[in-house]
């Protein structure tokens, strides 16, 4: 019903736009230049004026109502049945939420019905308010500048305007909503430590990853959620990764951007640009199914032992996986150093190689750095590979061929677990936000560092 | 004083001596294509020693495309091509056992824009002498860097911060660095295009009165676009249209006889 609504509204925009844009017309009768706006735009005006007004009012109502009507059932609850606490309340809501709108309940009951009653009885005076109140308002809205088309009605002018607004409306929604991400994840994180008495000591360098076995009695052991081998975990793998992304991602940057003949660069940039596109779930099986078996075989082979989950295998792959961009980022700081750089070099009588080393990455060092910083953060960030091939138990090594696990397994454990999510939710909040922490401290860095590089050349 | 004085008779003398000499740079038959593109067509000409010739014409009509064939720049172009021979010394620059690599540090050359490496002022100056193996220890280096930027005529401006970035000098103090690195290389000669052309008057000039000291040491040719400059600064003058070199003499007489109509038409401003 109320999306039926939405596309309505859309309607009458349509309809107002061509009635505005009419209207004009005929104002403008012989001498169109006379009107100080086009037709077109008195006809936008008046579609956004209906559109904003329509969707805002379909959009409030909706989210009003269901406040009211919640605060009101979850009160009817409260009244029949006094000894429910908050989270059965809520399941005896959902539960009849569920049966009013004829679908499958966890449990039926006298309860439930009545609430369901309820909910059906409120449900359609709710609709419907909000239904009406859109469309008459809506219409109203491109009446109000119907109305007013005129030689005079600038409507090109305020067009302009409220298209301004609602980009920026646009633009309010995606700060609010990132900043509402981290608010969040610093609140859980600080309600996490006010559980475990502010020991962040005890996170940062305790060795022992038990979060969740104290939880069933109702206590967080602040000896248990040690971190210090996720993040070892996180950081051996991080290392494998640059020390395979790097020095093949500048390489081939390097021979790609002033070695390779035009038809071979045609070729291989592309194919670069595939493999940044494969989805890391596909690296992920890749390197569980294919890498780590390859590798425990070489080590029975060599008398290595390796395990079968290792550090290894998932640092190469996700080296795998971050080359093409170290490599493309690279490509392009080697591409932006100026061709006359390198006429000057080679007009002195260096080589090619010779003016690579000396002339060309110095300039682009910065650059350079900059994509590895992106990099680092990207494999500090990566999931999937990890999940599959590097292991879940919490082990503090510095041995590649040995079996870790890193912060964002832990995440996914946690979340994905048999414990109840908000339980599980603390540690993994503050997993989450030391990863951020990090990942943004390494993009801030990147990015005054390519901001540095700019300026020398502009 | 005296000493200037002496010098300019010097200059003069060796000037005087080489017309008679065999010539440092001969060109026969030189074709240049740039795929399809005709860029130059059957060029002869002889470019004397401890002279400055000026290459002048309008712009397309390839001068620094037949400057860039002298030391072979060219080569890092894929798609240009070039037939003919030149010769410096007698020497065959196109020949199998010629490196181009070495050839340039031979004929170094200068650019339109000021082009210094984003690194210290000298260790630009160095950097020819660095990759060639000119110098045996630092005190070596030190000189051979001194010599050049006094060569430059830009050491007593950066003699207290060779060690600040070349970048951050003036345009003009930019192209005397980029002229004093190429020096650094001990070259027979000297190739500059359009040296001038991203700077103000006063840098002009001092990048001019440069190359009529530069004469001394080296073989210059100068592109440009300036025929006063031309006139100024050379002893002979070549002029280019079409990819042609439709007429090749003495400064003086190109400039005051010319003997073709089309270099007439470009000195008297009706082409170019
Ligand atoms: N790198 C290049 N690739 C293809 N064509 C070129 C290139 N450089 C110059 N040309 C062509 O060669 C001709 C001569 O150019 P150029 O030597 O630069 O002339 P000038 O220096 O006299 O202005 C022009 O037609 C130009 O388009
Ligand atoms: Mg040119």
């Amino acid at each position: 019903m109320i999306s039926t609504t939405f596309l309505a509204v859309f309607g009458i925009a349509v309809l107002a736009y061509f009635t505005s844009h009419r209207r004009a017309v005929m104002i403008g009768g012989d001498r169109p230049a006379q009107l100080h706006s086009r037709p077109g735009q008195h006809g936008l005006l008046s579609a956004m004026w209906v559109l904003i007004v329509g969707w805002s009012v379909l959009v409030l109502g909706i989210t009003l109502w269901a406040a009211i009507e919640n605060a009101s059932l979850t009160g009817l609850i409260q009244d029949r049945a006094p000894e429910l606490n908050a989270i059965e309340r809520e399941l005896v809501l959902s539960d009849a939420r569920s049966i009013a709108s004829g679908g499958i309940a966890s449990s039926t009951g006298e309860l439930r019905s009545e609430v369901a009653a309820a909910v059906r009885s409120k449900e359609s005076v709710r609709v419907w308010t909000t239904i009406v109140l859109a469309l008459v308002l809506s219409v109203l809205a491109g009446w109000n500048i119907f109305r007013q088309v005129n030689t005079a009605f600038r409507a090109r002018n305020r067009a302009e305007r409220l298209t301004t607004w609602v980009l920026m409306a646009a633009a309010a929604v995606a700060v609010a909503t990132t900043t509402g991400i981290v608010l969040s994840l610093i609140s859980e994180t600080v309600g996490f430590f006010s559980v475990l008495d502010w020991r962040i000591d005890k996170f940062l360098f305790g060795t022992n990853w038990t979060p969740l076995s104290g939880v069933h009695v109702g206590v967080l052991d602040p000896d248990r959620v040690g971190a210090l081998p996720l993040f070892a975990g996180t950081l051996l793998i991080t290392l494998i990764a640059m020390l395979v992304a790097v020095p093949v991602g500048l390489f081939a940057a390097i021979y790609l951007s002033d070695f390779a003949g035009p038809g071979l660069r045609a070729f291989a940039k592309p194919m670069l640009e595939i493999l940044a596109g494969i989805p890391t779930v596909v690296y992920g099986f890749f390197a569980a199914i294919t890498v780590a078996p390859w590798l425990r075989r070489f080590g029975e082979v060599t008398g290595l032992d390796i395990a079968s989950e290792s550090a290894l295998a998932a640092g190469i792959v996700m080296g795998i996986m971050i080359i093409p961009f170290i490599s493309s980022l690279s490509d392009d700081v080697i591409n932006a150093v100026p061709q006359s750089l390198r006429d000057g070099s080679y007009g002195l009588g260096a080589t090619k190689a010779e003016t690579m080393r000396q002339v060309v990455l110095p300039a682009a060092l910065p650059g350079i750095v900059s994509a590895v910083l992106l990099g680092i953060s990207r494999a500090v960030g990566e999931t999937m590979i990890v999940v599959m091939a590097a292991g879940q138990g919490a082990n503090l090594t510095a041995n590649p061929l040995e079996a870790v696990t890193t912060v964002t397994v832990q995440i996914v454990m946690l979340i994905t677990g048999d414990t109840e999510a908000t339980v599980a939710a603390g540690p993994a909040f503050s997993l989450g936000f030391t990863l951020f922490c990090m990942t943004l401290g390494m993009n801030i860095i990147a990015q005054r560092v390519v901001k540095k590089y700019r300026e020398q050349y502009d | 004083m005296d000493d200037l004085a002496m010098m300019e008779r010097t200059v003069a003398n060796t000037a005087v001596e080489t017309d008679t000499k065999s010539p440092k740079i001969s060109a026969r038959d030189v074709q240049v294509y740039y795929g399809d593109n005709h860029a130059i067509k059957d060029v002869n000409v002889d470019i004397q020693d401890h002279t400055v010739t000026a290459f002048i014409g309008p712009s397309g009509c390839g001068k620094s495309t037949f400057l860039r064939c002298i030391n072979r720049m060219n080569d890092t172009i894929d798609v240009a091509r070039m037939e003919g021979t030149i010769l410096i010394d007698g020497h065959d620059i196109y020949a199998r056992d010629v490196d181009p690599v070495q050839l340039r540090a031979r004929v170094g050359m200068v650019f339109q824009k000021p082009n210094p490496f984003p690194k210290s002022i000298y260790d630009n100056v160095a950097y020819g002498p660095r990759i060639h193996g000119l110098a045996r220890n630092k005190a070596e280096l030190d000189e051979i860097v001194e010599k050049s930027l006094r060569r430059g005529a830009i050491w007593d401006e950066v003699k207290d911060r060779l060690h600040a970035p070349g970048t951050g000098l003036s345009g003009g103090q930019q192209q005397r660095l980029c002229i004093a690195r190429a020096v650094a290389t001990e070259p027979e000669i000297l190739l500059m295009d359009e040296p001038c052309s991203a700077l103000d008057p006063i840098a002009t000039e001092l990048i001019e009165n440069l190359i009529s000291e530069l004469r001394r040491n080296f073989a210059v040719i100068i592109v440009t676009h300036s025929m006063q400059q031309a006139a100024r600064v050379s002893q002979k003058t070549a002029y280019f249209h079409l990819g042609n070199l439709v007429e090749y003499d003495d400064t003086d007489k190109i400039f005051t006889n010319p003997q073709d109509p089309r270099t007439e038409n470009y000195i008297t401003g009706r082409i170019g």
